[in-house]
């Protein structure tokens, strides 16, 4: 059994604030939850199935009974940033398998206007070791990852910036984005170094905000008359430091990417749109070489030319501005990452950036870090037709 | 050349109280697995290769090289945001593991990949010191 077809997204609300200092995160959950069952058609008392990380409280105790949902089926799968995907393929399961049949996904998170407080008491067993060394955020851990793979690869500070060129390009046909702004590959060369080789503009945004995604039957989105998007494939994985002998050169979409093609039906030459997980720059590039848009070490030489830019470059990518512009909402960038695959797959992205007759796209998430240890996950989603 | 980086002592669990203590004696020590002999990192009483419980210390060589590295310039962290730049690395041991930690004793811009590096230790005053590498006569 599989779950090609057998679910679909018929919602999906992305909440428009990126800095939300006069609400709890479980009021930002209500808000996001709310517009996502409007966007379908649907009600709180529709759902059955709830998913949410690990910030929504006691798991999915907390906001269930916060938004009164009567569930049964509910998931708080924790893979960081990624989590959101990995939502969506259990969530098709759950259906696809009869365990419920309007499944409700919500994030929701202020890095910006609270403290996040996402986990207290004991540290993890990996950060006895890895915590003493001044590692300066996610993005120390990325950037291992990146000189790495310009030594054993070749490829350029430039390459990289291409990345964040292409989403600023995107960025600037959408209100919300929080940086709006076109950037050239000099102005990244130029932005302050963090921690190297990763400079400023190498990094996300940070952003309150949230989304959240309504996955329903085939028989429930026959009712409902709004285009919705099919989901075909999902796979997941955890790779990590493999007992000290981690490879930073790969990400877990070498076991992800396959597993949703190979349920898919399709390769990565038939995908006509990805987002793709974009916290830092090297992220991207990993990435499309692990999901087999390239050969491996060959993704900085790939993004060249403008082939990440919409509408007609070889691989239109994260026309919404990524997490690189747009929104990386309290640090997880993978409900976004959904969202405007379906915005793709509907004709609904932004005009300046709508992938001409938009058949098959593909989102995926990334969530911990690839300098250590992390969490993928990929979805392959067609348009109602396919 | 960066400033005089902090010492954090570490929170030692019942599974690594000996790897700290010997750290203070200027040893690095590897777990190592009593059934298929892999060496074990991060130490813990339980190999992650064939599943035995049955493991053991072994006093490493501190040798090794850089397998890769960040020169941080921007950072947070209390006591090491005053010690900018400094050098995030891991450093690949002879006996196999990768292991985080930083790169002393030289400029940060002169660090590169494959750089052969050997252990130094670094007092915390609590009864451990932090492992630390620094450029190895070749």
């Amino acid at each position: 059994m599989t779950i090609r077809g057998k679910a679909s997204i018929a919602g999906v609300y992305e909440h428009p604030r990126r800095e939300i200092p006069d609400r709890s995160t479980s009021q930002i959950h209500a808000e996001v939850a709310a517009g996502a069952l409007a966007d379908a058609g649907l009600s709180l008392r529709d759902v059955d199935a709830y998913f949410c990380d690990s910030s929504a409280g006691f798991g999915p105790i907390s906001m269930a009974d916060y938004l009164g949902l009567h569930c049964v089926h509910v998931d708080s799968t924790e893979t960081g940033g990624s989590s959101y995907v990995v939502h969506v393929g259990h969530a098709a399961e759950a259906i696809a398998a009869g365990k419920c049949s309007v499944a409700l996904i919500t994030m929701a998170g202020r890095p910006r206007s609270a403290a996040a407080g996402r986990r207290g008491g004991e540290l993890t067993p990996d950060m006895e070791f890895e915590g003493l060394w001044g590692m300066a955020g996610a993005v120390s851990g990325y950037a291992l990852a990146a000189t790495r793979h310009m030594h054993e690869f070749g490829t350029t500070s430039a390459q990289l910036a291409e990345v964040k060129v292409a989403a600023s390009l995107h960025a600037q046909h959408n209100p919300n984005a929080y940086l709006p702004h076109p950037v050239t590959v000099e102005e990244v060369l130029e932005s302050p170094m963090i921690s190297a080789p990763l400079r400023r503009q190498d990094c996300c945004v940070v952003t309150d905000g949230g989304g959240a995604l309504v996955v329903v039957s085939p028989e429930v989105a026959r009712q409902l008359g709004r285009t919705t998007a099919k989901i075909l494939g999902h796979g997941e994985a955890v790779k990590h430091a493999e007992n000290g002998r981690l490879d930073v050169t790969h990400t877990g979409a070498v076991v992800s990417g396959p597993r949703a093609f190979e349920e898919a039906g399709v390769t990565p030459a038939d995908i006509d749109y990805v987002s793709i997980y974009d916290s830092f720059t090297i992220t991207v590039i990993e990435t499309l070489e692990d999901l087999g848009f390239c050969a491996k070490g060959d993704g900085g030489r790939f993004v060249l030319d403008g082939a990440l830019v919409a509408p007609d470059g070889r691989l239109p990518f994260n026309t919404d501005g990524g997490g690189l512009c747009n929104n990386h909402p309290s640090n997880r960038g993978g409900i976004t990452k959904v969202i405007e695959a379906v915005r793709q797959l509907r004709g609904e992205a932004h005009p300046a950036v709508q992938v001409a007759d938009c058949a098959l796209a593909l989102a995926h998430g990334t969530g911990g870090s690839i300098g250590s240890r992390m969490g993928s996950s990929t979805l392959i989603l067609g348009r109602e037709d396919a | 050349m960066s400033g005089v980086l902090p010492t954090p002592a570490p929170v030692p669990t019942p599974e690594s109280e000996e790897f700290w203590a010997a750290t203070a004696q200027g040893k690095l020590l590897l777990r190592r697995c009593d059934d298929c002999q892999t060496p074990i990192w991060y130490p813990r009483g339980f190999c992650p290769v064939c599943g035995s419980f049955r493991t053991s210390w072994s006093e490493a060589s501190g040798r090794g090289v850089v397998y890769t590295f960040t020169v941080v310039h921007r950072s947070g962290v209390p006591g090491y945001r005053e010690a900018l730049p400094y050098v995030v690395a891991y450093v690949e041991l002879e006996e196999g593991p990768r292991l985080l930690t930083n790169i002393v004793e030289c400029e940060p811009d002169d660090v590169e990949v494959g750089m052969a590096v050997r252990v130094v230790f670094f007092d915390t005053g609590k009864g451990s010191a932090l492992y630390r590498f620094a450029p190895a006569p070749s």
